[in-house]
């Protein structure tokens, strides 16, 4: 695929995602019209109610939304070339339960609350790392990612950490305020207001451009460590760079949606199967892919059982479960 | 003199791998290591291209240490094709093949007109146009180290290390790839076990024995069958093939060259059939 081709791609995700979030923020237990939303968008008078609706509630949670699940897509790219492998997911290796774990531990003993807003992101995005680099490490044999290490280490260090965050949300209730344990293990976006957007975009884009310079660099990697090495990139370097960008991503988006699983598995799959495994291309594809799955996932889970909304990461878990298995089960793993 | 290695020695957990390797190599040599399984062959040519650091010593490329470059600066210079790498992502032919202009690019720089030409050509010296569009998972085991030599064309750099690159190949493969590295011209350092295709290709050969550079020369030279019991222990009968005009090797299994005892014609092989004319002195079947 040459680079028109990649740029038309381009032109008509941007578009399908400015329909989808028009769209989706109006639907919900109280359905507005695209054209009420449009309306709101380019400041028209509507009714108070409406008004609320769109610019109070549906539109940050659907921003959030899109926001979260391009950062987890694109976390699970830069993950999947850490470690060489299509299975590797924040949720799956226990990055966002560490996120989860740490950030609960933040809340309730304040340790970083002289960083006021950013202390959740700052304590989960520490979670999210210390727990990525525990894996990478554990999973290592004789200098190469062994499968079934990661994905043992991911599912053991996954249920620790769970564990510890249930220990916590029980135990204190009320010192963690509206954030419970089903929040941080299943994800919700339900809680989203316009404050909790900045940091999260500009972790995104942030990472998402130092991921883009490094995409020759990234393509290599998924050669292996020895290939890249013999074609010059400093491997040790570009992994640090790895580990850390992904914990950010992890880490902030756990803060402010909980984790919602399978989004970063997903996607660059898919995004694989349309364009090739090209980080160029990979990275600014799947990140506009995650966002449109999970704001559609979103419109799901408030909508199934309305008026009462389930948690979005246990719908993209019973998509994504199976999807994993899928994987799993095809040969080239 | 295109590489010079000095005194190189490594070490993994106080166990010295390499003892005090010496070689030299000129511009446009073949040159083959050859050894035993765990004799060193591997490390030290992941020694001399920068996946492993040695513990002394110095490798000077045209003038320049090898083992002091940045990293960036050793890709642009030598290029390496090992054995067989699963490439478990969805690649293209072409797409490897692109990979090989990493180490001239900065970062996020795209590929430009040049690059793209580099390319083509590389693509097209190794007969790869017709299937540069194919994933590169689904082609077989021969076809993959042709990508990967045309990969190392696009990285432009005239110093080859091969490090046993043919081993998992069927014959066929095995000279096609020899075949193609000769044509491509450069300067070529290549592990290899078959002392037959060594025989064929090489101009010069190093033979490493317990980390140590046992003997060098060229292979009329290197391949006798002394040194093929010193270092396989294993027997052999060595002869010149005049349709190749280089030598050519046989090997004399106990297994097999034991039972019935001594014939005569076997008899006949050790005394007069050693090329290389020198005593033999474990070569008697007993």
């Amino acid at each position: 695929m040459n680079r028109r081709k990649i740029s038309v791609v381009l032109m008509i995700l941007i578009l399908i995602s400015i329909t989808s979030i028009i769209i989706a923020t109006g639907l919900g237990p109280v359905t507005v019209s695209p054209i009420t939303v449009l309306k709101i968008l380019i400041g028209k008078n509507v009714s108070q109610l409406e008004y609320n609706i769109v610019w109070g509630l549906r539109l940050p949670r659907v921003l959030l939304g899109f926001i979260v699940g391009a950062s987890l897509s694109v976390t699970g790219v830069a993950m999947q070339a850490l470690v060489r492998n299509h299975l590797a997911d924040p949720f799956i290796l226990g990055v966002s339960s560490g996120a989860s774990a740490a950030a609960t531990l933040g809340m309730l003993f304040g340790t970083f609350s002289f960083l006021g807003i950013y202390s959740l992101s700052i304590s989960a995005f520490l979670g999210a790392a210390v727990t990525m680099i525990l894996v990478f490490l554990l999973s290592r044999v004789n200098g190469r990612i062994h499968i079934t290490h990661l994905l043992l280490s991911g599912v053991a260090i996954s249920m620790i950490m769970e564990a510890l965050t249930n220990v916590i949300t029980i135990s204190a209730p009320n010192a963690l305020g509206l954030h419970n344990a089903t929040f941080w293990m299943s994800g919700s976006l339900a809680s989203a207001k316009w404050s909790y957007l900045t940091s999260p975009l500009w972790v995104m884009l942030i990472c998402i451009s130092i991921l883009l310079i490094n995409y020759r660099n990234l393509n290599s990697l998924l050669l292996g460590e020895e290939a890249a090495g013999t074609l010059g990139v400093n491997v040790g370097r570009v992994q640090g760079l790895l580990v850390l960008i992904s914990s950010l991503l992890a880490g902030t988006t756990v803060a402010v949606s909980g984790s919602i699983g399978f989004v970063g598995l997903m996607t660059p799959h898919i995004t694989r199967m349309l364009v090739g495994s090209d980080h160029k291309r990979v990275l600014p594809v799947s990140a506009f892919m995650g966002g449109l799955l999970v704001i559609w996932v979103d419109v799901i889970a408030r909508m199934i059982i309305a008026p009462e909304e389930l948690p979005v990461g246990i719908l993209t878990a019973l998509f994504g479960g199976p999807f994993f298995i899928f994987l799993l089960k095809r040969k080239e793993v | 003199m295109r590489l010079q290695v000095n005194h190189l020695s490594f070490s993994y957990d106080n166990d010295a791998i390499l003892k005090d390797i010496h070689m030299e190599i000129h511009q446009g040599e073949f040159i083959g290591i050859i050894g035993a399984n765990g004799s060193g062959k591997s490390t030290l040519l992941r020694n001399l291209y920068g996946i492993l650091t040695p513990a002394g010593g110095c490798a000077m490329l045209d003038g320049k240490n090898l083992l002091t470059m940045g990293k960036k600066e050793v890709a642009s210079h030598v290029g390496v094709v090992s054995q067989e790498n699963h490439i478990p992502f969805d690649f293209t032919v072409e797409e490897i093949v692109a990979m090989g202009r990493t180490p001239h690019k900065k970062l996020f720089q795209g590929d430009t007109k040049e690059d793209e030409k580099i390319i083509r050509n590389a693509l097209k010296r190794l007969s790869l146009e017709a299937m540069s569009k194919r994933d590169y998972r689904q082609l077989s085991g021969g076809e993959k180290q042709r990508v990967l030599l045309a990969r190392v064309v696009a990285q432009e750099s005239d110093f080859l290390f091969l490090d046993e690159p043919t081993n998992h190949l069927d014959i066929g493969y095995q000279i096609q790839f020899f075949d193609l590295v000769k044509q491509l011209g450069g300067t070529v350092l290549a592990a290899m076990h078959d002392l037959n295709m060594a025989a064929l290709y090489c101009d010069r050969i190093y033979a490493i024995k317990e980390g140590k550079v046992y003997t060098c020369g060229t292979p009329k030279e290197v391949l006798t069958s002394e040194t093929i019991y010193e270092l396989f222990r294993v027997r052999s009968f060595i002869d010149y093939n005049p349709t190749t005009k280089q030598l050519s090797i046989r090997y004399l299994p106990d297994g097999i060259c034991n039972e019935g005892g001594e014939s005569n014609e076997t008899k006949a092989y050790n005394n007069v059939g050693n090329y290389s004319n020198s005593p033999v002195p474990d070569i008697r079947i007993v």
